[in-house]
């Protein structure tokens, strides 16, 4: 049998991941911020799934672009608190929120037509699964190990 | 403040990341950016925009005074675009929205823009769809009449236009009845059913102040008329073919229609059903099948080949082919019908041009391809097949530069343009890139969330061609379909026919506008015949 050895194997895993999955928000947000003519609205126009209604009501022309800005701004937010090390599980909890929505605008469940995804999904697909490692984040903070927030803690510490 | 080398680097470990992110970003979209600009310059140069549809004044005053003739399929469909739709109708859409609330052709129709129009006239040689007329559109300020004979109706002084959506047998006789009594007529395609009646309905709407309106209302679709901004502008280079098709493979595609059960000679006029054609016992196949044989329709080429031809026509403005040959058979439904299922349809334009990147002597000639099948419905697309682009029409129109364009070699060298990239496309609502998981506009368009929108509305391209006719028939003006651009379609069509039926090539005389007569031949005997 293999121990965890003092957590330390684990926590860095954890690290590695919040890393990689701050990185992937955080490029979809800047994606989004240096592009003038993104807009969620088709993704919203299209979606699919016992929540259809609310996501095409999200896509009403008066209110589609406050909805683009906090998409946006979420997606940075999480990718920078996660990479960072700071505020962590804030990030992770947004992050978790985020792709519950996407998991739900395009639902990968059987009978809805499945459109530009890239492989083969039934009721879980990748944006179930990077909130399930979200979930693991949000349990399990790593900032003290890398991150901001080590600093920080011993800052005050020293106060 | 007791920090180590090490909380240093583990605290801060993470900005060169998000700087690392935050610029890979940041270049990637600046590049897309510059992609975009070059883009822009590059349709600044073609400055192709879409066109809305022509606006026309509106109907004042009085509500012009319309009767129907024919209330089938299609006429079903044309009062329907006039904003009269049948109670039975209305019921079937209910229980649609119902089953599905996004079932929108109901409230598409309520939405629709009201015209000033009357509707109070029919005429129907079944009683049951005459009736229909009666009871759904008569009310108690407005009684539809019903004509037993279109030539009562039109002489009734009662209409001021007609809606003629009969068998192509009774069109041109119709519209010559009309328009000489000063009664302006919608016609649908084909215009006319023989060689000779085109000529004499072209007389008949020269001489008339009444408006004739054939109805192509592929005219009025946005896609179209931004389709001639962009061969006028010479995007295409020198077309030297187009392909068109027809692919259909089912019993209604293939013209088996439904027989109603009310039909009997009792309930059907059939001496003035049959008019000019052969005289035969009461057959309700015929009746309701009439497409299925020259005697009262066109088959392919004037049923199908006419939407194509007038739709590049529009866009091209090519007229009557020098010369035509068709073959084709009866292949797939052998059921008694003699209009042929298969059909191809080769037009020659040996001195039509569109304009040349090329040097001189290079710009003429195009040949224009129709092929049909109703046994299968694989989808070939509309293209026009240029020197310098290839251009898909459709609802939507996309335009790709041809890998050894003239026009474009040294924006394709330098990179600026790829052959597998449109330089131009055109889709309503194509504004759509994605989330985080991918989805590109082209999902959008397949998935049909695009259509023709004007001022983001959803239209019928048939209610803006009826509107258009409704208008220049109160206010004058000039119709995007009138008996010239009907002309041009009937000829064509009929020149398809007669070559199918005699097997020869058969040629147009531009200076004498006939079609070169062949010795031993009557062409409207083998046409219909």
């Amino acid at each position: 049998m293999f121990g965890i050895k003092s957590g330390w194997g684990l926590k860095h895993s954890v690290v590695l991941m919040r890393i990689l999955i701050g990185w992937h928000f955080l490029f979809e947000g800047i994606i989004k911020l240096y592009n003038p003519e993104w807009t969620s609205f088709g993704y919203l126009a299209s979606a699919q799934g016992p929540l259809k209604s609310i996501f095409v009501s999200m896509a009403n022309p008066s209110i589609i672009g406050a909805i683009d800005v906090l998409n946006m701004s979420a997606l940075i937010v999480v990718g920078l608190t996660l990479i960072l090390g700071i505020y962590e599980k804030l990030g992770a909890f947004i992050g978790m929120g985020l792709l519950a929505m996407y998991y739900f605008a395009h639902p990968p469940f059987p009978g809805l037509p499945e459109i530009n995804v890239e492989g083969n999904y039934w009721f879980v697909n990748k944006n179930l699964i990077e909130l399930a490692a979200l979930l693991v984040i949000f349990q399990l903070p790593t900032g003290q190990l890398f991150g901001l927030k080590r600093l920080f803690n011993k800052n005050n510490a020293n106060n | 403040m007791k920090w180590t080398r090490r909380d240093v680097l583990k605290g801060l470990g993470g900005l060169p990341i998000v700087g690392g992110i935050w610029w890979a970003g940041a270049a990637s979209s600046l590049l897309e950016s510059k992609e975009r600009e070059a883009q822009a310059e590059i349709l600044k140069q073609l400055n192709i925009q879409p066109s809305l549809p022509s606006t026309v004044p509106p109907v004042e005053g009085e509500p012009i005074r319309v009767g129907i003739i024919g209330f089938g399929i299609r006429g079903e469909q044309l009062c329907r675009s006039l904003g009269f739709a049948t109670k039975k109708w209305l019921e079937n859409m209910k229980e649609a929205v119902d089953k599905n609330p996004d079932h929108s052709a109901l409230s598409d129709f309520q939405n629709q823009e009201k015209l000033n129009v009357k509707l109070v006239a029919v005429c129907d040689i079944f009683d049951f769809n005459a009736n229909r007329v009666i009871e759904s559109f008569s009310t108690e300020s407005n009684k539809v009449d019903r004509y037993t004979t279109y030539q009562e109706m039109i002489k009734s002084g009662n209409v001021d236009a007609v809606i003629i959506a009969t068998p192509d047998h009774w069109h041109a006789p119709m519209a010559i009845e009309a328009l000489n009594n000063g009664v302006s007529a919608y016609v649908e395609k084909p215009m006319t059913h023989t060689v000779e009646e085109t000529y004499q309905l072209r007389e008949a709407a020269r001489n008339s102040s009444a408006k004739l309106m054939v109805g192509h209302q592929h005219r009025q679709t946005m896609s179209f008329k931004t389709a001639q901004d962009i061969v006028k502008k010479g995007t295409l280079g020198h077309v030297s073919m187009i392909q068109t098709n027809t692919n259909r493979n089912d019993d209604n595609g293939a013209w088996n229609y439904h027989i109603h059960e009310d039909a009997s000679e009792q309930t059907i006029d059939w001496e003035q059903f049959l008019g000019n054609a052969p005289k035969i016992p009461f057959n309700k196949n015929h009746f309701f099948r009439w497409r299925k044989w020259w005697a009262y329709g066109s088959g392919l080429s004037g049923d199908l080949l006419t939407h194509d031809y007038d739709r590049l026509n529009c866009v091209l403005e090519m007229g009557i082919p020098e010369s035509v040959m068709t073959s084709g058979g009866i292949y797939t439904h052998i059921d008694g019908r003699n209009v042929p299922d298969v059909l191809q349809v080769n037009m020659e334009y040996p001195n039509f041009s569109t304009g040349a990147s090329q040097k001189a002597g290079k710009e003429k000639g195009m040949t224009f391809i129709y092929s049909a099948t109703l046994g299968n419905t694989f989808s070939r697309p509309t293209i026009l097949m240029g020197h310098d682009a290839s251009m898909e029409l459709g609802n939507r129109l996309t335009v790709w530069p041809d890998r050894r364009s003239t026009k474009y070699g040294e924006l394709i060298k330098a990179g600026k343009m790829d052959s597998n990239i449109p330089i131009y496309e055109y889709d309503p609502a194509s504004n759509m890139p994605d989330g985080v998981s991918s989805a590109t506009s082209k999902y959008f368009a397949d998935k049909g969330l695009m259509w023709t929108y004007v001022n983001g509305k959803r239209v019928d391209s048939t209610f803006l061609h009826l509107r258009e006719w409704l208008s220049v028939v109160r206010n004058g003006g000039k119709l995007s379909c009138g008996i010239d651009e009907g002309f041009d379609e009937a000829i064509s069509a009929h020149m398809a026919g007669i070559s199918y039926k005699t097997g020869r090539r058969i040629e147009w005389d531009t200076e004498k506008e006939i079609i070169k007569p062949i010795e031993g031949i009557n062409f409207d005997e083998v046409l219909i015949g």
